[in-house]
């Protein structure tokens, strides 16, 4: 295992396989009475907040508890970040506080990156999303929610994406989730397809590893999984699209859309989800929708990737134990 | 008077001569000049000797911002470089644009005596696009201001930059554009494109500056006026210039350094050392860019010199200051990236970084030729020598150069202004 977590780019096919495969261990352990591992117990985990995001935060914190780790939750908002002096002198006082890890959360695509190269801290750092850049544990909670759906909760361990057919909708051009999700499912064998309006497609996209569409009614009988992205209605005063009603009826998935995917395709959102304009709720609300799914997978994914970045050499749960002493 | 013995210089990259020096003048040049007892003798075998570079296009800071860099810090990093003659930049605080403050800059140029400090003056009041500064005041000034710009934002209304080019003629005055469609370049962070798209960070099409470029080429042949280009950074830009000069229009045109050398590519690293406006591009703009300087549709090398002190660039990206040091490592980038590639010879260099910048910018006694009665503002190179590029020995006071454990070529040994030595074997005197 590397490092750092930054980008989903720079996991291998065999990391991320062995952080899905980690990441069903923990996921037994949810289903335990008592859900906590002692694995990371003395190790302290700084949330470090830059950005407002409660779920993300909550996911990284319960992921953090669960591992018995120390947890310092530090937002960083309001404070002054126009010099970027509060970036590194933050990293330098939590270095001296000794954490073993930092979670770090930022506006700036690259904060995360800088503070794991730029010598300000030594302890591992990991992305919990920055700007537009990238969110690697929002796609490995993706990856672990599709390969149960669509492979298999046993059958799918140890396996990867082979063959699958993905499409990600909606806001391409501003979206960590889509970056890290292209990055990440081309790494493990699957089929990427990108649908948005021309606007949000970035330039130079063509060098991503996935195909391009603009029309997602063509593209809806082929995907095995369909993740809606989140479409901030600010957009529309950046004259991206011409009107929310428009972009409702040309990228919006509703029941008639859903009815074109394959029978045994899924809706996936990495929320929080506002219904109507890119999902109706009657397709938010359908068993074929992984939204909470997703939420707790998070949970386990963070829990993985916290227990293999710190050092867990080995298996975070022995299940070949007959009967555990917390097992009851 | 005193006088120097410059002995054995390749004078513009030819075969080895003497020059010497009697006071401020250039009293002889030849073979075989003997020195007599009162004289100081420079050996310079090996060494190319060339017209004092000037450099049309830089930051120097003051007033305002003295903790990146002063008049006098700055002209010391030009005198470092090889530059005779620098134009200083009108975005500083306050901004120059009135006949008070570029006299003030104008003044700490003299008064440090390391190069000659020609201020520009701002286009329009306080830089904000919207009111014609008072362009004929600076003129007329002691600073005699004969360069316009709102550098480092962009003169985007048309009608203000018509008005300007046509009233700068009255005085013969050009307008130099920092060409940026400020709309299309609204939260850009780096070159639009593959890297962009990957990284996250806002895009900075090349369209943005090549459309404003297109606009102002016609507007100067509209009112037969001259205007000149900044920094132009992409190959569709060198295209439009080409097609301008091939049209008749009289647009004049610069590169940096930094273009000339370095991609987008450098950003992936998220290092703000890298972070300048314009953006880097790829490679493709940098070969345009190359190519263009050497037929002669990019007239000039300009720094851009953009000194920052070390807090504004180390940080994340997204907060980081724009821009680069450039006055002391210019010519080893141009003896790399032009000369060593066979584009341009060392004539042709004192061309680009001496005769036409003091041209364009009317810079009295500079970019003269190497001989008898002229001015004696020179500089001599040693282009043997390689070394690692260390921030901590620039005379800038500011570090913020991309080139920083970089090697590269060449080294300025010595610079005279007016035959006073400001550099001797690389130390400022
Ligand atoms: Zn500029």
């Amino acid at each position: 295992m590397m490092r750092h977590l930054i980008s989903a780019a720079d996991l291998t096919r065999d990391d991320a396989v062995l952080i899905l495969d980690t990441a069903d261990e923990m996921a037994r352990v949810a289903d335990r009475p008592i859900k906590k591992l002692p694995a990371l117990r003395g190790r302290t985990i700084c949330n470090l907040f830059f950005e407002d995001s409660t779920r993300t935060r909550i996911s990284f914190e319960a992921a953090e508890k669960r591992l018995s780790a120390d947890v310092i939750n530090f937002a960083a908002k309001g404070s002054s970040v126009s010099k970027g002096e509060s970036l590194k002198d933050t990293a330098q006082t939590l270095e001296a506080m000794g954490v073993d890890a930092v979670v770090i959360r930022h506006g700036a695509s690259g904060a995360p990156y800088r503070l794991a190269t730029s010598g300000w801290i030594d302890a591992p750092v990991i992305n919990a999303g920055d700007g537009t850049h990238q969110h690697p544990t929002q796609a490995l909670l993706d990856a672990f929610t599709m390969r149960r759906r669509l492979v298999g909760k046993d059958e799918g361990l140890g396996k990867d994406l082979s063959g699958k057919r993905i499409t990600l909708v909606g806001d391409v051009l501003h979206s960590r989730v889509a970056r890290s999700n292209v990055d990440l499912l081309h790494t493990l064998g699957a089929q990427v397809t990108l649908v948005a309006p021309p606007t949000l497609v970035p330039v130079g996209v063509d060098t991503w590893p996935c195909d391009v569409s603009y029309d997602l009614d063509r593209v809806l009988p082929k995907s095995d999984a369909v993740m809606m992205l989140r479409v901030q209605r600010e957009r529309m005063n950046a004259a991206f699209f011409p009107t929310e009603r428009e972009y409702s009826r040309r990228y919006g998935l509703d029941g008639e859309r859903m009815a074109k995917m394959p029978e045994h395709a899924i809706v996936m959102h990495p929320g929080p989800m506002v219904r109507g304009m890119e999902i109706t709720a009657e397709v938010a609300d359908s068993d074929r929708c992984t939204v909470i799914e997703q939420v707790a997978n998070g949970v386990h994914t963070r829990m993985a990737v916290l227990y293999l970045l710190l050092g867990g050499n080995e298996p975070a749960v022995t299940h070949t134990r007959p009967t555990g002493s917390e097992e009851k | 008077m005193s006088k120097t013995l410059i002995r054995g210089a390749k004078v513009l990259g030819g075969e080895p001569q003497d020059v010497l020096i009697d006071g401020a003048t250039i009293l002889e040049v030849g073979t075989g000049i003997e020195a007599g007892d009162d004289v100081t003798v420079v050996e310079a075998e090996g060494k190319i000797l060339l017209p004092g570079l000037v450099d049309l296009h830089t930051h120097l800071r003051e007033p305002g911002r003295e903790d990146s860099e002063t008049v006098l810090t700055g002209t010391r990093a030009a005198a470092s470089g090889g530059y005779t003659a620098v134009f200083a930049m009108a975005n500083t605080f306050p901004v120059a644009d009135t006949a008070g403050v570029v006299e003030q800059v104008y003044r700490l140029g003299q008064e440090g005596g390391y190069a000659d400090v020609q201020p520009i003056g701002a286009v329009t009041v306080g830089l904000e696009g919207k009111k014609l500064a008072e362009l004929g005041a600076m003129h007329e000034s002691a600073a005699g201001v004969t360069v316009f710009s709102d550098d480092g934002k962009c003169v985007d209304d048309a009608v203000i930059m018509r008005r300007a080019l046509e009233y700068v003629k009255a005085f013969g005055g050009v307008v130099a554009q920092h060409a940026q469609e400020p709309r299309l370049t609204e939260g850009a962070q780096m070159n639009e494109g593959v890297v962009s798209a990957e990284l996250g960070l806002g895009g900075w099409p090349a369209v943005a500056e090549e459309s404003i470029i297109a606009r102002d080429v016609l507007l100067a042949e509209h009112v037969g006026s001259r205007v000149h280009i900044c920094h132009l950074s992409t190959a569709g830009s060198v295209e439009i210039v080409r097609w301008a000069k091939s049209r008749g229009i009289d647009v004049t045109a610069e590169v940096t350094p930094h273009h000339l050398l370095l991609t987008d590519e450098l950003v992936r690293s998220y290092n703000p050392v890298y972070k300048v406006n314009p953006p880097l591009r790829t490679e493709r703009d940098v070969m345009a860019l190359r190519e263009a300087l050497a037929d002669g549709t990019i007239d000039i090398v300009a720094t851009d010199h953009a000194p920052h002190p070390h807090e504004d660039k180390d940080c994340e990206w997204a907060a980081a200051a724009m821009g680069m040091v450039g006055l002391e490592t210019a010519l080893s980038v141009v003896q790399q990236t032009m000369v060593e590639t066979g584009l341009l010879t060392w004539a042709a260099v004192a061309d680009r970084m001496s005769v036409k910048p003091a041209e364009i910018g009317q810079a009295k006694g500079h970019g003269r030729p190497v001989s008898a009665g002229e001015p004696a503002n020179l500089t001599l190179l040693d282009p043997a020598y390689r070394g690692v590029v260390d921030p901590a020995g620039f005379a800038s006071r500011s570090g913020n150069t991309p080139y920083e454990g970089r090697e590269l070529p060449g080294r300025v040994t010595h610079t005279w202004l007016r035959g006073r030595a400001t550099l001797v074997d690389g130390k400022l005197a």
